[in-house]
Order: structure tokens, then sequence, then C-alpha cells
């Protein structure tokens, strides 16, 4: 995406010292694997248990322990929950990157630094509060093997006085935190309270920053997509899940197995699931494979590394017509890539995976209740079409914490698809694996231990026939391969359809997945900053359904917001557009590691429709306050 | 006229009441005289006498002239064709999903001791209840006789190459990596494999049976250590194979000392008798240094060579429930809706 040298808006407003009411983002900067991740959750928590929306998105190393790590908290009054591109509030406490993060925010920022530092001399734009976390930790925690630890909760008790956070909420959060570790909440929260009392004896508020309690956030959850995934799946009826860990996919499966462990024990104390580490990813694959195959319904999670080895077992059951749910928690990639950062570098690749003509099923959750909607979603689909399914969820979505209402109970028969039973063979007689019985290019398939001798039928990746039988003849092939694409038109029809905001703009975006934040935003800043409204199309699915045509119809321009170089979804789209729909696609890519921003987005639609990056206040503008 | 009716002996019958014609598969597509057709043709049997129900069978496979062998055998049960060295991961997965099947596995020296090494060790470290034989030849036939990792140290091609690589004994590392039943055996020792094959069968475990099974068309000449010549002359059994299934009521006589007998988990008996001194069968420390041992006298060593009849499947280590978990009812896989009030209010 194109770099455009931009002073941000709010500047002005943060020097003239106006308040700056729940709308603004704090950094916390720390070493990885020193608890940080522990009070930068309190923090998060207590915002939101003050009623204002809140979104958290962890910046971190593929590292142990030791390594820098950013933890960046956004309060938005207006409801956005994506990342913000500027910092307001900078809780500086890692020595190695503390220079660099003071001298990358925009003039007017705060900042909160350890003392020893001494980062207040670097700026005279900025207002520091400097705090000695080392002499306050000595008074709070006797144990001196835990005190980097208990550190961190000190600048919670900082920003609760500096941000006027209630510190009810903040001993709310920690002792969730903590659950049931009392010795370790009650050194924590002694911890957070001795920063509040440092702070409100020592330090002299200046920046305009403060939060205020607002109603936005009741009965609301905060749960990560890997997390809403894992339970959508425990809920939807998963028997077997076979995985191997890659991050950031881990968490799935490790949530999966707490879920089952707890919910899907029989009376009997006998476990109604499988969940099974693997090797590797090809076994992974392979034994979910096979399980699909002898009727579980049957998962695996991966990323991208875990789909490459993938590829062969996935072609498989694909000609084979094996249903199987395949989670890829997308990371930068090519190659190791890197593994803690977020992209929908998989589309393409995903799309087609596998040697030969193969096209697969892609859902596009951009949200944690889709995560939990669409593992229900990819079980129907992959059994209706005896196919591999896969659920294209990303590192922002799995393991960033999101604010939710909570999940509706989905009571929906489960979709089980053509399966014969004993019953049906006797009334039938005989059956053909592959015959497409009902023109939806789908056959009817058995399970292995089906008790009628006419039930077996030899499953293969080689050539087959309608009966499955080894077969090298031409038309076999042929017929084989056409039915596979009828099955995929059929599947156009089933798949969930988009989500269209706005009508009768000439303009419009289209995005997938977690972009849904972003765009949000940005149709927001470009309405109130550049008086364009543009009309919103957001896709849950591979095949397109219709809608998707007569959206690119309905409009002059589309752009394509993708979160990889190559425009992934775009190339997706010209392949099944015509050349006048072509004509009409744009492509706005953001691939940098970090979940793409709405000022990223906006900037870019704002070059390409010819304007220049100049903002002003559209006074008949307002937030449209829906996603 | 009248005929007097004579009593004409019906097709004789198993336990459950099926012909071998049962058993049956389509006809064989491998070349005349293959190794391989004699070990469908054992299969056949075995399972025929056993009485095992060909719907519980699911026969599995991954790439290679051994891996085609399913298609000719036992039509009656599914079967799986998988990719290559990746049956394992096919066999765990369908076991998981219905722990009723009885799982077959075919496989070849290729697809086991080279590209599905990893696989295959993982399997034998599960101790999934399957049957897993290898139908070892030495060489790649489909690629037109190739070396495979099994093939012996100075073996040597019909193009003349020699192999200088020392083979990998899947036997050896079954045993290590936790296999409970181990043996070897010959495509041309109908006696022996048939017993092996049966009490494989009656196993419960991963049974593990490397059978050597010549490619008459890449290597069955002289030079090589595969051929049916080479084999017959070096084939040093462990012992005499006896299997007696739990639902036979026969007893077999042996002087005092001169057999071993395993009790298997269904209560089928394995007897072995001794032609070497103290070879016990569920000693693993023995069985691997007898193997090692025989590499170096340069033996075919076959037989049954290790057994522990009542160590933990996979399975039973997952704590599932009796029913196949494929086709569990939508009630018993699905919590209920306060379950989900519950949790979400733990979110809040």
């Amino acid at each position: 995406m194109a770099t455009i040298e931009v002073a941000p808006r709010e500047s002005e407003q943060r020097q003239g010292k106006r308040p700056i009411i729940n709308d603004f983002s704090i950094q916390v900067a720390t070493v990885n694997g020193s608890g940080s991740q522990s009070a930068n959750t309190v923090l998060l928590r207590s915002i939101f248990q003050m009623g204002i929306p809140v979104s958290g998105k962890n910046l971190f190393p593929s590292n142990i322990a030791g390594l820098p790590t950013w933890y960046t908290i956004r309060a938005s009054k207006d409801g956005y929950i994506a990342r913000k591109k500027e910092i307001d509030f900078l809780v500086a406490m890692n020595a190695e990157t503390a220079q660099d993060d003071v001298m990358s925010l925009a003039a007017g920022a705060a900042v909160l630094y350890d003392e020893p530092l001494k980062l207040n001399g670097l700026r005279n734009d900025l207002t520091f509060y400097a705090v000695p976390y080392d002499k306050i930790v000595g008074t709070v925690c006797p144990d001196a093997k835990l005190r980097k630890l208990v550190k961190n909760m000190i600048y919670v008790g900082v920003v609760a006085f500096l941000l006027n956070i209630d510190m009810g909420e903040v001993e709310k959060a920690l002792r969730k935190q903590f659950k049931r570790k009392q010795k370790a909440a009650d050194l924590n929260w002694g911890a957070a309270k001795a920063g509040f009392d440092y702070a409100a004896a020592s330090l002299t508020k200046v920046d305009p920053l403060r939060l205020e309690r607002m109603d936005k956030t009741a009965g609301k959850i905060i749960i990560d997509g890997n997390n809403a995934a894992a339970m959508g799946a425990m809920f939807a009826g998963v028997t077997v899940f076979t995985w191997y860990p890659i991050t950031p996919s881990s968490s799935l499966g490790e949530s999966l197995i707490e879920y089952c462990k707890r919910f899907r024990i029989g009376p009997d104390g006998k476990a109604t699931f499988a969940i099974v580490q693997a090797e590797d990813e090809l076994a992974a694959i392979g034994m979910a494979i096979g399980a699909g195959w002898a009727g579980a319904r049957s998962m695996t999670a991966t990323a991208g590394p875990g789909i490459s080895l993938m590829a062969e077992f996935v072609g498989l059951a694909y000609y084979a017509e094996i249903p199987v749910v395949i989670w890829d928690i997308e990371r930068v990639g090519p190659s190791t890539g890197l593994p803690t950062r977020t992209s929908q570098g998989d589309v393409l690749f995903c799309a087609t995976l596998s040697h030969g003509d193969t096209k697969h099923i892609l859902l596009f959750p951009s949200s944690v209740e889709e995560c939990f909607e669409m593992a229900f979603d990819a079980f129907d689909l992959s059994e209706q079409f005896q196919t591999p399914v896969f659920v294209l969820s990303d590192l922002d979505l799995g393991m960033n914490n999101w604010m939710a209402e909570p999940f509706d109970y989905i009571d929906r028969p489960l979709k089980r698809g053509k399966v014969l039973t004993k019953e049906d063979l006797d009334r039938m007689g005989s059956f053909a694996r592959y015959k497409d019985v009902d023109g939806d290019g789908v056959g009817y398939r058995t399970l292995p231990g089906t008790d009628h001798p006419a039930a077996a039928y030899f499953t293969r990746g080689s050539g087959h026939n309608e009966k499955s039988q080894y077969s090298e003849r031409p038309d076999d092939y042929q017929n084989n391969l056409d039915r596979l694409a009828k099955k995929w038109e059929v599947a156009r029809g089933h798949v969930p359809r988009p989500v269209v905001k706005g009508e009768g703009s000439k303009v419009g975006l289209l995005s997938y997945g977690t972009s849904r934040w972003a765009i949000f935003e940005s149709r927001d800043q470009l309405k109130k900053e550049y008086g364009l409204d543009v009309d919103y199309l957001r896709l849950k699915a591979w095949p397109f359904t219709s809608d998707v045509f007569d959206f690119i119809d309905q409009h002059e321009r589309v752009y394509v917001v993708d979160q990889n170089r190559d425009g992934q979804l775009l190339q997706l789209l010209r392949l099944e557009c015509s050349p006048a729909q072509i004509a009409k696609l744009r492509s706005v890519r953001h691939y940098n590691g970090l979940p793409i921003d709405a000022r990223s987005v906006t900037d870019e639609v704002i070059i390409q429709e010819g304007h220049k990056v100049t903002r002003q206040e559209h006074a008949t503008a307002g937030y449209s306050g829906e996603e | 006229m009248a005929t007097t009716p004579t009593s004409t002996p019906g097709p004789k019958t198993n336990r459950i009441g099926l012909q071998v014609l049962d058993y049956k598969g389509g006809k064989t597509t491998l070349c005349a005289g293959c190794g391989h057709n004699a070990i469908s043709e054992r299969i056949i049997d075995a399972c025929f006498e056993m009485g095992i129900k060909p719907e519980r069978v699911v026969k599995l496979s991954g790439i290679g002239c051994s891996s085609k062998s399913p298609a000719y055998f036992m039509n009656r049960s599914h079967s799986f064709n998988a990719v290559h060295g990746r049956m394992p991961a096919i066999a765990t997965g369908a076991m998981l999903a219905n722990r009723t099947l009885l799982a077959l596995g075919v496989s070849g020296d290729g697809d086991t001791a080279s590209i599905g090494l990893g696989q295959f060790m993982h399997l034998m470290r599960r101790n999934l209840p399957c049957v897993y034989i290898i139908e070892d030849n030495g060489v790649y036939g489909l690629t037109k006789g190739q070396f495979s990792a099994t093939a012996d140290l100075g073996s040597k091609l019909k193009t003349g190459v020699i192999n200088d690589l020392p083979p990998i004994d899947t036997c050896g590392l079954a045993i290590e990596m936790g296999a409970t039943f181990v043996g070897r055996s010959f495509s041309g020792d109908k006696r022996q494999l048939h017993a092996m094959l049966k009490a494989a069968l009656a196993h419960n475990g991963t049974s593990m049976l490397d059978v050597i099974s010549p490619c008459v068309t890449f290597n069955d000449h002289e030079g090589s250590t595969k051929s049916y010549k080479y084999v017959k002359e070096h084939d040093e059994p462990l012992h005499e194979v006896t299997f007696v299934p739990h639902f036979e009521d026969i007893s077999v006589d042996y002087e005092p000392g001169s057999a071993t007998e395993v009790t298997m988990h269904d209560g089928s008996r394995l007897m072995l008798r001794k032609l070497e001194e103290d070879y016990d069968p569920t000693d693993r420390l023995r069985a691997m240094h007898r193997l090692a041992e025989s590499h170096d006298k340069g033996e075919v060593l076959t037989g049954v060579f290790f057994v522990a009849p009542n160590k933990p499947t996979f399975l039973e280590l997952l704590n599932l429930v009796e029913d196949p978990l494929g086709t569990l009812p939508q009630a018993q896989v699905r919590p209920s809706r306060s379950v989900l009030e519950t949790v979400m209010e733990e979110l809040r």
C-alpha cells in the first residue's frame, strides 16, 4: 500500500488540551514473558467494564521470553474496534525499544515511562510521566523473584489514575484474571493500588485523555476468535479433531480440549469426542479425512505452513469426496514468514489447494460471532457437499480479544448429508457411490461398518467411475470432473451470503474477514472528511453468490480490500467476473503484518478516487453508528 | 421317476455362516506369480476362518503395487486407497470415528520405510488397533524397479546396480516404537503366514507383519536378496507358529518345554514350538537383540518376534464412548442452551 505522509488529525486537538474522552489508543511496550499479558488484559477489561467500547491488539514476537512486545488498547465511544494507526498514550516499559517508541509518536501524545529510562529529554512536544517502578515494587512484593511479573501491574494502577479508570473495575478485572489464584490476585492488586497511590501523590495530570463511564458494553462478552471457533465446533457436534500445534492456531485446539472436557463427557464418564495431537500436519489432515470418511464431524486447525503440508491430502478429499473442515488461522508468509503477525495471505492457495483441477469452499469469518456460527456452517457444508471446507480466519481475529454480543444458541438440525443406511440399502439393493442421482452433483455414500453386503465401495484418489471402480477411461474422468464442477455450482446457492450496507453510491467497497472493522470506520471517515458516501459488501464465502456480481454491476468502481500483497481476493473475483465487471474492480492492499486500519483504507481510496489527501469536517456528515 | 436324494455336502461355511466366496475380491491386475497375490489369498482364508464379518473390516492402503491389493480381496469391505505413505493417518482417523471397525492396512516397503516412515513409526507408537501388513519386496515396482529402503546391503538390481546402504528393519523399528505384535513371514510360506495372520487379526492393538513378497518382474534374479530362491534358502524360522482361536476347542500337544504359549487378549492361543533355545516372544529386548543378530548372520529371520497382548490400545487411552463417534445421535454431541449460557456468563 502506498505510504502517505499524514499528520494525525487529532494533534491540534491534543495540543489544544481540549479533553479527549473515550476516543484514543494506549500502547504498552514491554518484554514478552514478563507477565505484561495479564496486566494488559486487566486494563482492557477494566475499560470494558466501564461500558466503553474497547479493543486490544497484541503485537508479539515469535519468541518465549525476552523480546519486545507491544499491546495496543483502543477505547472508542463510536465503537471503532479496528487497529488505530496513531498512538495517543504510550506506556514505555522496555528499555530496548523505548527510544524508538517515543520517537515514532505524533506530537501531543503522552508517555508514561520507567524513571531510569530518562525518556523525557527526547522530545519537547510530548507529555511525560515518570514512575520509579523498581522502588515501588520493592515495597509491595517481598519475593524478589516475582518482582519482574508484579512490576507490570503497577503501571495498571498508574494508568488508572492518569486516564480515570475506576479502581473498583480494575480490582474486579484483576480478580477475574487470577480466578482461582487468591495469593497471586492479592499480590497483584497490591501492586496496582501502589501504582495508583504513587500516581495520585506524585504525578500531575497534564494530557487531555480521559475515560468516562458509558453504557455501550452492557451484556457483552470478551473472547478471541480461536476460542469462539472451538466453542462453535463443540456445539456443532465435532467428534474428531486432529491437529498439530502451530502459531496462531494452537489456542483453537487447546480451547476445544478444555470445552470438550467440560461439556462433552457423558454421564458414564466417557468422551463423545476424540482429540489427537498428530505427529505433523500431514497426519493431522489425514486423520481428519479418515474420520470424515468413517462418518465423524472431523476438523483440523492450522496456519499457512500447515496448509502447504496438507495440500496432497486435501486434493484426495476433494476428488474422493470426503467431508472435512480445515481452519486456517492465517499468519504472514511465504515460508515461515512472520509467525506472530496477521495477513489474509492464504486465500488463493486454499481456493485451489492441491494439484489438478480443484476448487474448495472458503468461509471468511470477520468476527468472533462468525467464528462461532461458521463452525456450524463449515460442518454442514462439508457433509452436505462431501468436500473439504476451509474457514479462513487470521491471527488478528484468532488470537486477539474482541468485544461481542453473547452468541445465540444454534438449534437448527445438523445437515449430515447424503448417507445411506442398512435400511436404505435393503430397499435399494445396491448403489453407485459417485452417481449423480439427484442432479446436484452430490452422490450418496455409505459409512464403513454399515451392516449390508452391498454397502462397501472402494475409495481412491485414482481415476474412478460412478461405481468407484478404478477407471482410466477418458469419459469416466471427464464426467467425474464435470460433476464435481456442478456440485461446486450448486454449493454457490448454499454458502453464507454477503452483507451489503448502503445503496445508491457510485463507489463500493468490498472486503472479507477482519478488514470489516477498518472499513466500518473508514466509511465514516470518507463521509465525514470527504463527503464521500460508499456502499459496502462484506463477503462471507467462496464460491461467490449472485449478490457479489449484482453489487459490482450496481457500482461504477468497487474497491476490493485485501490484507495481502497480490490482491488475492481480487484475483479470485477476476476469475469469475465478466470483462465489464473486471474493469470496475480496484484494489486496496495492506500487508505489513499489522491488522489493517481505517486510515490506510481511507487514504488509498481517496488517492485512487483522484482526490488529494486533505481532510476537512463535512458539516452534514455524521457517524453511521453501524458496521 | 422317483429318485433317492443323496446328501451332497454344501459349501463349507464359517462360524457366522459365510462361505469363502463371500471374502473374495476383484481379479488381480498384479503380475502372475507376484507374492502379493499369495498374501491376498492368505488374508481371505484367515478372515474366513476367523469368522470375521467383512462389513466390519476396512481395508486401507497407500500407494504402490502392494496398495492396489485390497481390491483383490474382500469386496464386501469398505476400502480406502490413500496417498503415498499416509495410510496410517487414514487408519487412525477411521478408527477414531468408528472404534467397532477392524482396520486391515496393506502397505509396501517403499510406502512404509521410505515416504511413510514417519507415519509408520507413530502408528506403532500409538498402538492403534489395526493389522498392518508390509508386502516387502525391496523394490519400487510401479516405477520399474528402483531400490527401496528395505533392500539389503549388497543386493543387486537387474541393471547391475548394487545397493550400498543398509536396510531399515521395519520389525526392529516397530518393536522399538512400541508395537505390540510384530512378526515377519514369507509369502511363499503358506502355513506360517496363515497362522500369523490369524493371530494378528485376534490381537488387540497394532499387529505389524512384514511379509517378504518377491517381485517376479524386478527383483527375483540372481544377486537379489528378496528373490524366491534367496528367501527360501535363507529363511530362518524362529519357531513353528500355531494359532488356536478362542472359539475353537482344540488341544495341541507339545512335549513339555518344547513350546511357548501366549494367551491373546480375546482368549485365543498362540503356540510357538521352539526351534531355538529360550526365545521368549514377550521379551522386547531379546527380540531386538535377535533381530540385530539375524542381520549380522545374513538370515531372513521369520516368526512372531514380539507380543504384548494386554497393553492398552490408543482407543482405550482416549476413553471413548462404546458407540461409534461418527454416528452418535445429535443429542449426545450438542450441548444444551444452558451450557452456552454458562459459558457466555463466564466471558462477560
